[in-house]
């Protein structure tokens, strides 16, 4: 069992009470990786701050932008299902930063295996966030091509992409593009808490470090995998795990963009050269459902939610570029206008998706069609049309 | 002309394709140094290295998983399970991802793995290592199942499977892996999706795949003896089934025994059973029979000569039928 924690909050925690619960929240804490404090401050690393010195003002804005419009599209998305025009959605609030963070750092001929929540990914990745509206509104399940965008389709079954992914860069390496080369790449996989305990997750890791293979597992530990916390699935903290397998295992603090950034981009950068594989913990939190379809006051407490607002991942950008770096408040109205314009154009998008025709289901289920599935789409298609005019 | 086992067969088919086409790659359990626990793929390391041929990690799912990977990126891995009562730790994999992958990216991302999977009893091994799975395959939309039952048929459909831009299960009937033929390199072999008659007959047919196939072939031979002209079609493909052959032949002979190594309950042989009856009805002098294996666990291995249909239990129901 684990030790009882003082709960909940006596009162409203102070910056420095955030930063020893979150380091708190189990004993290799101290190793957490962070650029930029939840009050915006930003802190020195010896190791992982050559990987964001090229971030400026302007770089640091775009990062902030980026986390906007996904959130804004995220929650449009959220009220979109509530309305019924979504069967379902599958939030990110509160990982922007480790979505995007990663998704900054992968470089175009990287490949990135997402699983169904790494809506941030895609952004990154170049994919309209309308690209995404399919699965969810139930008019296709994928959207998006996958190989011109180097972002795998979603994949549903939990851990299944961490095998996928991994094979993918044994590929990436059986064709030398591992090394010192020009043209080296590296293949990230996204996964959650949840997601470690499945067999293929450990047989990603396995397979990885026997293969060498070029790639970044990156854990968004969110500390839910819906209603069950981490610890019904570690006793250990996540990214320890990797020590276990042979390979480096590195916890970043998942809410701030920065250090998601710069250890997204030295993960890579180990893989391109050959150190792959590499385990990075995003230590972050699902501040919202599971899915439209949960209800997470049945399994958590609402304060936990609050402590946790206190360190949003965007929130901490906002102050840093207010206070240290002299943003002036028009870039923000700037940036509302366009995810308010972003938000009116994916609504807009959804409620106008047709309905794919009643042939759909019939394509495509092979390279080489079946002749089964040919006979079987002429007589449903003929069965369709004897109603027409009825 | 050269003759050669069915194991020699797929290893030479396995050869050729990695000769043609650089993107093939060979990966399972012992598969390298050791050939294979069947020597299937005897000497494929030593000639195309380590990077072609893959010694995996001892996990089936790690095998498909990877393979599923590799495929995307533009490999064509044809996986070895080791057993047919191995592959159920892949299963998730073959049937998540594996078949439906092309579905789900509306053929942007094909996956052209090839899993070859040894099946069927008759070797007197332990649990696990006998079994008829290819039903839980051919059920699965997005996969190609095939089986093989001689040598020549084997060195062909190993390499059309690979050719193949569809996820193929491809099963190998492991008693049969040290029965040779005779193999003609030159020969333009049949399509992969095809069932082919081996024995033209009038009075009955016989339908099999697989390591029954021999058993059918040599119920022909003792029923030709007792007068009866019985025609045998090698199904070959399991998914899609081609049963045209088999329409063409029951509308002559209007009698159909299947015979199978799996149990009988929601089976290949079920299938072929019903499909013919919706397509032959009116032909029928005899209710479609089947001769397959029991609807329990694959038996002790000394039971086994009970489980596996015989010759004896095949003629039984080709009399059955005749008697109608």
């Amino acid at each position: 069992m684990s030790v009882p924690q003082p709960w909940p909050p006596k009162s409203v925690a102070t910056p420095e009470d955030l930063v020893v619960a979150l380091h708190a929240t189990d004993e290799g804490g101290a190793d957490l990786v962070q650029l930029l404090t939840p009050e915006g401050e930003r802190v020195r690393d010896e190791r992982f701050d050559s990987y964001a010195a090229d971030v400026g003002v302007a770089e640091l804005q775009g990062l902030y932008r980026d986390m906007v419009l996904v959130r804004r599209f995220d929650r449009e998305a959220n009220a979109l299902q509530r309305q019924g025009q979504l069967g379902i959605w599958v939030p990110l609030l509160g990982q922007e930063a480790a979505q995007i963070g990663a998704g900054r750092a992968l470089a175009p001929m990287d490949m990135a295996f997402p699983s169904y929540r790494e809506h941030g990914v895609a952004w990154c990745r170049g994919i309209d966030p309308t690209e995404l509206l399919g699965i969810f509104r139930g008019t296709d399940q994928g959207g998006w091509d996958s190989r011109a965008t180097r972002f795998h389709l979603y994949t549903i079954v939990i851990g299944n992409q961490c095998l996928n992914a991994t094979g993918y860069a044994m590929g990436q390496k059986f064709e030398s593009k591992v090394g010192d080369g020009p043209d080296t790449e590296a293949t990230m996989c996204f996964f959650g808490d949840g997601a470690t305990s499945q067999g293929d997750v450990h047989e990603g890791f396995v397979w990885a470090a026997v293969y060498d293979a070029p790639v970044v597992f990156y854990c968004q530990n969110n500390q839910w995998a819906i209603s069950e916390p981490t610890e019904r699935q570690t006793r250990v903290p996540l990214y320890k795990r990797a020590q276990g397998y042979g390979f480096p295992g590195i916890r970043v603090d998942g809410n701030d963009v920065l250090a998601c950034l710069a250890v997204s981009r030295w993960a890579l950068e180990e893989c391109r050269t050959g150190n792959g594989p590499v385990l990075v913990e995003a230590f972050t939190y699902r501040m919202d459902a599971h899915t439209t379809s949960d209800d997470p006051t049945r399994y958590r407490l609402a304060g936990e939610l609050e402590l946790w607002k206190l360190k949003d991942p965007i929130e901490r950008v906002r102050v840093h570029l207010v206070r240290s770096l002299g943003v002036e408040q028009g870039y923000f109205d700037e940036v509302a206008a366009e995810s308010d314009a972003l938000a009116e154009r994916f609504r807009r998008f959804c409620m106008e998706m047709p309905a794919p025709a009643p042939d759909r289901m019939f394509s495509q289920v092979y390279a080489e069609e079946s002749p089964l599935v040919a006979a079987q789409r002429e007589a449903y298609l003929a069965y369709h049309a004897s109603f027409e005019g009825a | 002309m050269a003759t050669l086992t069915l194991a020699k067969a797929i290893n030479e088919g396995l050869r050729s394709a990695m000769e043609r086409d650089p993107k093939v790659l060979v990966m399972g359990e012992d598969v390298g140094k050791l050939g294979g626990v069947f020597r299937v793929t005897d000497g494929l390391q030593k000639d195309f290295g380590e990077q072609r041929v893959l010694d995996t990690p001892l996990a089936e799912s790690g095998i498909i998983g990877t393979a599923v990977g590799l495929a995307i990126r533009g490999f064509r891995p044809v996986c070895e399970i080791q057993f047919d009562g191995f592959v159920f730790p892949g299963y998730d994999q073959i049937v998540s991802q594996l078949a439906k992958l092309h579905f789900r990216s509306q053929g942007k991302v094909p996956v052209p793995v090839v899993v070859r999977i040894p099946f069927g009893g008759g070797i007197g091994a332990v649990e696990h290592h006998s079994e008829s799975p290819e039903a839980l395959f051919a059920h699965v939309p997005g996969l190609k199942v095939v089986a093989c039952s001689n040598a020549v048929d084997a060195y062909w459909m190993i390499q059309q499977a690979i050719a193949s831009d569809d996820p193929v299960i491809f099963f190998e009937p492991k008693r049969r892996y040290w029965e040779k033929a005779e193999l003609d390199h030159d020969a333009t072999p049949p399509p992969l999706h095809s069932a082919q008659v081996v024995r033209p007959g009038s009075t009955l047919t016989l339908v099999g795949y697989g390591a029954v196939l021999k058993t059918c072939l040599e119920a022909a031979t003792a029923a030709a003896e007792d007068g009866n002209d019985l025609e045998v079609i090698d199904l070959r493909t399991l998914s899609p089934l081609d049963l045209e052959p088999v329409v063409a032949s029951v509308r002559r002979t209007g009698r159909l025994v299947v015979v199978a190594e799996a149990p009988s309950e929601t089976s290949v042989a079920s299938e072929v059973a019903a499909r013919v009856q919706e397509e032959c009805f009116l032909s029928l002098e005899a209710p479609v029979l089947r001769v397959t294996g029991f609807d329990t666990p694959y038996p002790p291995s000394k039971c086994e000569d009970d489980y596996i249909p015989d010759l004896d239990r095949v003629l039984d129901a080709v009399d059955r039928s005749l008697a109608w």
